[in-house]
């Protein structure tokens, strides 16, 4: 069945604070749309949030595409020219961190995705995840 | 945007009303942990019926805070967490651990009504 949120692509500039707030609503403007429920909406809305901050606080500025590709799955693509994740893999582990935080935002969102990519080098990351309507 | 903060006998309420940045959220902190003592606070009520999400960065920031205020010898109550925002805090790993938490503003006011000083 084809809605006419379908095929949507929505970017949002992140460079401010502000912009975080900014990436999330849109998320969960456009995951309700599309049919999410309201808890998986705001899971969505709180993966970006992670998402947004990590390209404020380590990129200082970049971009998120909220993509809606027609079969049920939003697919969120978090990117930066910033200087690149050293270890991807440790900071996919709960508790590391670099900047004195938790370590629990990339480690959540990589768990709460159907699907998850995160490509990292000294010229920037991208972070690509899918969550799959059910 | 700043976080409008009552006072009521000796409990403030901070009554969050929309979507806040990170610094909101620090300078929210902040102000309450500076005015616990200018008002001779016993209690610290933080009602965050109006945000749309809590993440990784606000539940940290509410678990400092409230640590933060215990230190100052007070007693912080987190009140309205949404059914949808602890499902997302749950599945993303989330908690606010030793943080007292209650339905709404009135269960936030009824436990440190009834809780002797500290």
């Amino acid at each position: 069945m084809n809605t006419a949120a379908d095929n949507v692509e929505v970017r949002v500039q992140i460079s401010r604070v502000e912009d975080v707030v900014q990436a999330r609503q849109h998320g969960r403007a456009l995951a309700t749309d599309i049919g999410f429920s309201a808890s998986e909406a705001t899971l969505i809305a709180a993966a970006i949030s992670e998402l947004a901050r990590n390209i404020v606080k380590y990129a200082g500025r970049g971009e998120i595409v909220l993509r809606c590709e027609g079969d049920g799955t939003l697919r969120m693509i978090a990117r930066d020219d910033g200087p690149g994740i050293p270890d991807t893999q440790a900071a996919l582990r709960p508790g590391y961190s670099t900047s004195g935080g938790l370590g629990l935002g990339l480690p959540g969102v990589r768990r709460i995705s159907d699907y998850f990519e995160i490509v990292s080098t000294a010229k920037g990351t991208t972070v690509t995840l899918e969550k799959w309507k059910r | 945007m700043a976080v409008p903060i009552l006072k009521q006998g000796d409990v403030l309420i901070a009554s969050i009303q929309s979507a806040l940045t990170d610094v909101d959220l620090v300078s929210l902190r902040d102000a309450l942990v500076n005015r616990v003592s200018s008002y001779r606070t016993r209690g610290v009520i933080v009602d965050v019926t109006a945000l749309d999400v809590l993440d990784s960065f606000a539940s940290r920031t509410l678990r400092d805070l409230a640590h933060m205020i215990r230190l100052r010898g007070a007693t912080t109550v987190i009140v309205g967490i949404q059914p949808d925002v602890a499902f997302a805090m749950v599945q993303l790993g989330l908690t606010l651990e030793d943080i007292v938490t209650a339905l709404d503003l009135e269960e936030g006011l009824a436990f440190l009504s009834v809780r002797p000083k500290q």
